[in-house]
């Protein structure tokens, strides 16, 4: 976890992602101009701020949270209620692009209030309460249906309230915009925090607590503002997710949203500020993308998560890194091809196992299991003994090739260079 | 020699269950003295660190820093109050930077509490001292390298400088030259006289060459009672001590 | 009022020794390796499904033996390859892992048995009559719950007061440090326990699957609330897991079974039904319930987290 202490450079030429990544974020809905390409873009955004908040906590401050969904619906309820007393007015009030720190006061009220009685601890029976705390709210948005507005939730309109600058939000690329321009200020405020005293001793708490204490620290402070900032900033997209989706119901606060931050920003890497942002994208994209495209999504979903908590640890990113500094130290030579083979095996792997779960989503859950079946491009008849062979074979190989070949070549490659670098 | 204490304990007791540990243990440490605790494995020195630093509470009796009620205050209103530590195991952020640590142990005492408005690297008054320290510490080669990646002595020598940067007036170090070489030990001591300067320093050491070296005075702690208090002569001279400890665990 | 007390007892208590099977397996993990299975709920799952499936085959009677050594096999696998391996990162990766596994277990489930609920159904034998109070008709099943619970918990309690194998778990559940170095090989120790918490909480799928509904969201259903039995009982703590599984229980029934507000039993007192408060006022209480046992699990763990019965803090 050595990148993630809070140390930074001033070199100027480091902050090239914080050009790059917005001016990329603005091309793209002219790349990709349909209706839903669009959502899907200003959906990443909302969930890039809230994985960020949720690092804030996980890999930040080291408290793993079951019920962070509780800050991002409770901001989004509120939102919700003054969008509709604006539309209710006729369109009076708030500018539209303010609505999100409606959000975002919410959040941190909330925070401070439950953060109060859940920081007092860390680890496990933080966890347990942040669950029980997110189940209560889950259940009460089921019994208060004047606020939370009962199963069908509550709607509001964009485009009837007034705008700061004159913009018209019935297109969504406009609301795109406006979730990019929250993205940016969420991203570079989460980032500089990480600097403050109070960034820095987070990550002391998480690391040695009772050390923190002998240095003069709170530890319980520590993670009580932090946590009220991280609800700040889950409210923050909470907000930003009522305009874009002009409705919020109890799923907003329910497991399955504090479960997908959680799945994401683990994926994508919590010990790297980028990781929930990698990861925040992917679970969008791959929520509404590949459910439909296969049923088996939260399938994949679920074993990626798991690949990644046994076998990386550090996520996506950390993967990438890793590979990154080995290569920068050299770490490639004369094992290059070995690695490559790793990772053409493990794909081929991959690939096998795709095949097999879509063959058997295909059997067990259609209607007509003997349907002609699309399988990879290739039409196959799921009844058939032929595919499910031809599919677990490129799995078993695929694995096998990387498990019991690739895996001890490059492990005699390196040993061999370390023995080389000691004669 | 002022008379003045800064640490004052009294009657205090410490029960882990039914076994008690620290058994009515009266201690008195002068202000700017160096005063060494020692005593045979599982005496109960560190337990009576832990009291001391509000790691533990104590079961009865009083503490007292500079003249203020310090028993079973949380640990970092102890610290505030003017109080720091090390441990006898080490005890570092390990993720962090030498540089990391240092400033970390300096946040608090530099006044910027949980600050979350302004950045940490631009503090230059954090930054001086931090490099001041590393200095002294002879750990300016190190300065960017994780504290998990420093030898032992190095990390020794670190946990005692943010020990002392937290800017604390009584300093109490658990056997700060446990488990090292000679040469080692004689660094460390030195380097101890050295960041200490005016400090009320308390030591728990076994090294008794050390020990005579170090202590204004030295206490002799024994199955939780403090059994003689006095300079390095008089318990050279002990018989008591001599009976119960001197004379049994020679090093 | 004496019938709803006297019926929310009885029915309380069966629900109680429903969860108490659910949550004994997880409490006993927990107490002896400290990780919080997340998944434990899922292997509850699994114990209903797989009872189902070998009962088509073999009948009820051998499918409840069966099922629970079935998912205590799974069980024995997952912790081999899966949980060993994160152990070594500590107690929140394990906690993620078993989380994430949770997941793809109910997507499994879904995937070879369908979303919809499966016809999981008590044998013949069992659905006759048992006894009739205050106009309620109870099955031979109900008394087969009772019977069950209370055989898992004597049993329980045997094999941990009175065997070898108790004797080390007892000595792991209080200093899970000290098996070690009595010499005892604690991998193994590890998976054997993990196992055996499985396969329970199999055996309580196999009933609670006939006594709830046998479908792929049962598991996130119960899960939330047998972490609450565990939590209150205090972590490790079988007896606790016993007692807080019927305070769970019968106030749940009770609050299920009784209908009245109170703006019906107190009178409105002038207080509308809006805001917070006079929604509150006016609510149900059949509608409070299932909010009733995450209210218990967050004061247990803000006021007591070692939980009624635990020796250490969560
Ligand atoms: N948390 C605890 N719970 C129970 N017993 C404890 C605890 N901490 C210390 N003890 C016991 O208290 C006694 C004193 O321990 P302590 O660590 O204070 O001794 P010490 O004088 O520092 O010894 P050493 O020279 O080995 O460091 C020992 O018998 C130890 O087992
Ligand atoms: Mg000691």
């Amino acid at each position: 976890m050595a990148t993630n202490t809070a140390a930074g450079s001033t070199n100027l030429l480091k902050l090239w992602p914080w050009v790059v990544v917005p001016l990329v974020a603005i091309v793209l809905p002219f790349l990709f101009d349909s209706g839903h390409a669009i959502n899907l873009l200003s959906h990443m955004g909302v969930a890039i701020i809230f994985a960020l908040s949720y690092n804030m906590l996980l890999g930040n401050t080291g408290l793993l949270s079951f019920g962070h969904a509780v800050y991002y619906g409770l901001g989004a309820y509120v939102a919700m209620h003054l969008l509709r007393s604006i539309n209710d007015a006729g369109g009076e009030g708030l500018p539209i692009e303010l609505l999100p720190l409606v959000g975002a006061g919410a959040g941190l009220f909330f925070g401070i209030i439950f953060g109060t009685f859940s920081v007092r601890r860390a680890g496990v029976v933080f966890a347990m309460i942040t669950l029980g705390l997110g189940a209560l709210v889950h259940s009460s948005s089921l019994m208060f249906t004047d606020f939370f507005g009962g199963e069908a939730g509550l709607f509001g309109y964009r485009d009837e309230a007034p705008s700061l600058f004159g913009v018209d939000y019935a297109p969504s690329r406009n609301v795109y915009f406006l979730v990019v321009a929250w993205a940016m200020i969420a991203a570079i405020l989460i980032y500089l925090l990480k600097k403050t005293p109070l960034g820095w001793m987070a990550n002391a708490v998480r690391d040695n607590p009772e050390r923190a204490q002998f240095v003069g620290y709170d530890p319980t402070i520590v993670r009580f503002i932090q946590f009220a900032l991280s609800a700040m900033f889950a409210g923050l997209a909470g907000g930003l997710f009522v305009i874009t989706d002009e409705i919020v119901n109890d799923e907003a606060v329910n497991a399955l949203t504090s479960g997908a931050v959680l799945l994401g920003t683990y994926i994508g890497g919590i010990g790297y500020f980028i990781g929930p942002i990698v990861g925040g994208t992917l679970v969008t994209f791959l929520e509404s993308s590949l459910s439909a495209y296969t049923e088996a999504w939260v399938l994949y979903f679920g074993l990626m998560f798991i690949a990644i908590v046994m076998f990386a640890p550090m996520g996506l990113v950390g993967i990438v890194h890793t590979q990154y500094l080995n290569w920068k130290a050299g770490g490639w030579k004369g094992n290059t091809g070995a690695r490559l083979y790793i990772l053409l095996t493990g794909l081929v792997g991959i690939f096998g196992l795709v095949c097999v779960i879509e063959l058997a989503y295909h059997y067990f859950r259609s209607w007509d299991p003997s349907a002609p079946f699309a399988l990879m491009g290739v039409t196959v008849d799921a009844t058939n003994a032929l595919p499910w062979l031809v599919s677990f074979g490129i799995a078993i190989i695929g694995f096998g090739l990387m498990l019991f070949h690739g895996n001890p070549m490059l492990k005699r490659k390196l040993g061999a260079k370390s023995d080389g670098g000691k004669a | 020699m002022t008379t003045r204490n800064a640490l004052e304990l009294k009657g205090v007791k410490k029960n882990f269950g039914r076994a008690e540990i620290i058994r009515g243990l009266n201690l008195e440490v002068h202000e700017h003295e160096r005063h060494v605790i020692i005593g045979p494995n599982g005496a109960g020195k560190s337990t009576m660190f832990n009291l001391i630093s509000g790691r533990m509470k104590v079961s009865d009796g009083s503490i007292k820093l500079f003249g203020n009620d310090i028993h079973n205050l949380p640990a970092h209103k102890v610290n505030r109050m003017g109080l720091s530590r090390s441990f006898q195991v080490t005890n570092l952020f390990q993720n962090m930077t030498v540089m990391e640590n240092l400033r970390c142990s300096l946040l608090w005492s530099e006044g910027h509490k949980y600050a979350f408005w302004k950045s940490v690297m631009g503090q230059q008054a954090v930054t001086d001292r931090a490099y001041e320290l590393a200095e002294r510490l002879n750990l300016t080669e190190q300065a960017e390298i994780p504290a998990s990646l420093l030898t032992y002595a190095q990390q020794r020598s670190l946990e005692i400088g943010c020990t002392v940067a937290s800017g604390a007036k009584v300093i109490l170090l658990d056997e700060p030259t446990a488990g090292m070489s000679r040469t080692e030990a004689n660094d460390v001591i030195q380097l101890i006289q050295r960041m200490t300067g005016e400090n009320t320093l308390v030591v728990v050491e076994h090294d008794l060459s050390v020990v005579f070296e170090l202590a204004d005075r030295i206490s002799v702690l024994v199955y939780g009672e403090i059994i003689a208090t006095g300079t390095p002569e008089e318990i050279r001279n002990n018989a008591a001590v001599q009976e119960a400890y001197l004379g049994t665990e020679v090093h | 009022m004496l019938e709803t007390i006297a019926y929310s007892i009885f029915n309380g208590v069966l629900y109680g020794t429903l969860l108490f099977m659910m949550s004994s397996g997880l409490t006993l993990i927990f107490g002896m390796m400290g990780v919080l299975n997340f998944a434990h709920a899922s292997f509850y799952m699994l114990g209903a499904y797989f009872a189902y499936t070998f009962g088509l085959g073999t009948g009820f009677w051998v499918a409840l033996f069966l099922a629970p050594i079935a998912v205590g096999a799974m069980g024995a696998l997952v912790e081999r390859y899966g949980l060993r391996r994160v152990h070594q990162y500590g107690h929140v990766p394990e906690l993620l892992f078993t989380f994430g596994l949770a997941y793809v277990i109910e997507e499994l489930v879904a995937l070879f048995w369908g979303t919809v609920p499966v016809a999981y159904k008590a044998p013949a034998a069992l659905n006759t009559t048992a006894f009739t109070m205050f106009g309620l008709d109870y099955s031979w099943f109900k008394v087969f719950i009772l019977l069950v619970a209370v055989a898992m918990f004597v049993g329980l309690w045997a094999l941990i007061k009175k065997t070898r194998a108790g004797l080390i778990i007892q000595g792991a559940l209080s200093r899970p440090d000290m098996v070690g170095a009595l010499g005892h090989n604690v991998p193994m120790v590890f998976t054997l326990v993990f196992a055996f918490g499985c396969a329970l909480a199999g055996l309580g799928g196999v009933v609670g699957g006939i006594h709830f509904v046998t479908d792929p969201g049962m598991a996130f259903m119960m899960g939330p609330i047998v972490f609450v039995v565990v939590v209150l009982g205090g972590l490790g703590s079988v007896p606790g897991a016993l007692v807080a599984s019927l305070i769970i229980g019968i106030l749940q029934t009770f609050f299920l079974s009784v209908n009245f507000s109170l703006a019906d039993s107190i009178g409105t007192l002038g207080i509308e039904n809006s805001g917070f408060f006079g929604v509150l006022w006016h609510m149900e209480a059949t509608r409070i319930a299932p909010v009733l046992p995450f209210l218990l699990l967050v004061l247990t763990l803000i006021f007591r987290p070692r939980g009624l019965f635990g020796k250490r803090e969560a």
